[in-house]
């Protein structure tokens, strides 16, 4: 039920965001302040689900194959690889890594 | 920074075609439906297909099917949901983990403010079109020179992609179930890899590095110590921080010179 009340809540305000910069008159938004901040706020979320999501378990910080795993995709990025090959290559030097008991 | 917002495609943060730097002197060229339509489609199909990331993650994270599905079609907005599903496996409540999804989300209403000056798209139509208000569609329509050219990317891009996310959600969330042990495979990887692809075009100035950095020293620092969900929202204040220190430095700037 829990799961439900969190889909539904992030279902709901992702389209009404969505819908408001399609219905909102041109100016209301355009403030810089107001575009700088949007444009940083993801940056700053997105830095931190990445080192959580990489770095922890269970609620406490943790190095294991998952950095091995986001060097190589960090290591993709650089080269231009494609946006598939960059989770691909976390998903294989992650396992690879594991597999070999790290 | 102004001349960053005023040029409409520059910061897009998305991959594709997005990342090649838009040539400042450059008049644009004529452009094909055609060639609109194998731009979309290569960014449509490549992204799309990375919904089986999803699927197989969200699965991991202790979802059903069903619930993963739903995030798919009723979200639509990968980097939100990979958030919501991630937070929900570490432990988050619903509403500090939907709070972390919304804010990652609030990024497509300014996007859809620049769609819908780009696109004018009729009242009636906008209802449905908002759900495609994303990162891909955004870079595409606003890669092209004319306003057909943006409907028909947006639409293209929007279609190919709604279609591609939904079917390789479901496929991977059933994968997932096959494969049991889904951290055996390294697909728990998968879900940092997606936000590290979305960040790194963003990280094009200092100001970015710098918001990026703090963020992760706060969403570290204070992982063990707050409940799961709540620091990635600390994390997120490093964007105010860095925009009130750099609004200081310009007030400054601005006083010593005199304007």
């Amino acid at each position: 039920m829990n799961i439900w009340i969190a889909i539904g809540a992030t279902a709901v305000g992702c389209y009404l965001v969505k819908l408001l910069g399609l219905l909102v008159p041109a100016g209301a938004l355009e403030r810089p302040l107001v575009q700088r901040l949007a444009a940083l706020l993801p940056v700053a979320l997105l830095a931190a689900l990445t080192a959580q999501q990489t770095f922890s378990a269970n609620g406490a910080l943790v190095l294991d194959a998952r950095g091995a795993g986001l060097a190589a995709a960090a290591l993709a990025l650089v080269l231009r690889a494609p946006f598939l090959v960059v989770v691909a290559a976390a998903v294989v030097v992650t396992a690879g890594v594991r597999a070999l008991g790290g | 920074m102004a001349e960053q917002t005023a040029s409409a495609s520059a910061d897009i943060p998305a991959h594709g075609s997005a990342r090649r730097a838009p040539e400042p002197g450059s008049a644009p060229e004529p452009k094909s439906d055609s060639a609109v339509v194998r731009d979309a489609l290569g960014v449509g199909i490549a992204v799309g297909l990375s919904g089986f990331a999803f699927g197989v993650t969200s699965a991991g994270a202790g979802l059903t099917v069903l619930q993963t599905c739903a995030l798919s079609l009723l979200v639509f907005t990968g980097a939100s949901q990979f958030a919501l599903v991630g937070a929900l496996a570490a432990g988050g409540n619903p509403l500090t983990a939907a709070a972390g999804a919304f804010f990652l989300g609030v990024r497509n209403a300014f996007y859809g403010l620049r769609l819908s000056q780009l696109l004018r798209l009729p009242g009636p139509v906008r209802p449905f079109a908002a759900q495609w208000v994303i990162d891909e569609t955004t870079a595409v329509a606003l890669a092209q020179p004319t306003r057909r050219g943006a409907r028909i990317g947006f639409t293209v891009t929007g279609v190919t992609l709604y279609v591609l996310w939904n079917l390789t959600t479901l496929g991977g969330a059933l994968g997932a179930e096959a494969l049991g042990d889904t951290s055996a495979w390294g697909l728990d990887a998968a879900g940092p890899a997606v936000f590290l692809a979305l960040l790194a075009p963003m990280l094009r100035t200092a100001t970015e590095r710098a918001v990026a950095g703090i963020a992760v020293v706060l969403g570290l620092g204070f992982l063990p110590v707050l409940p799961a969900g709540v620091p990635v929202l600390v994390a997120a204040l490093a964007a105010p921080a860095v925009v009130w220190l750099e609004g200081r430095r310009l007030g400054a700037r601005r006083k010593g010179t005199d304007r």
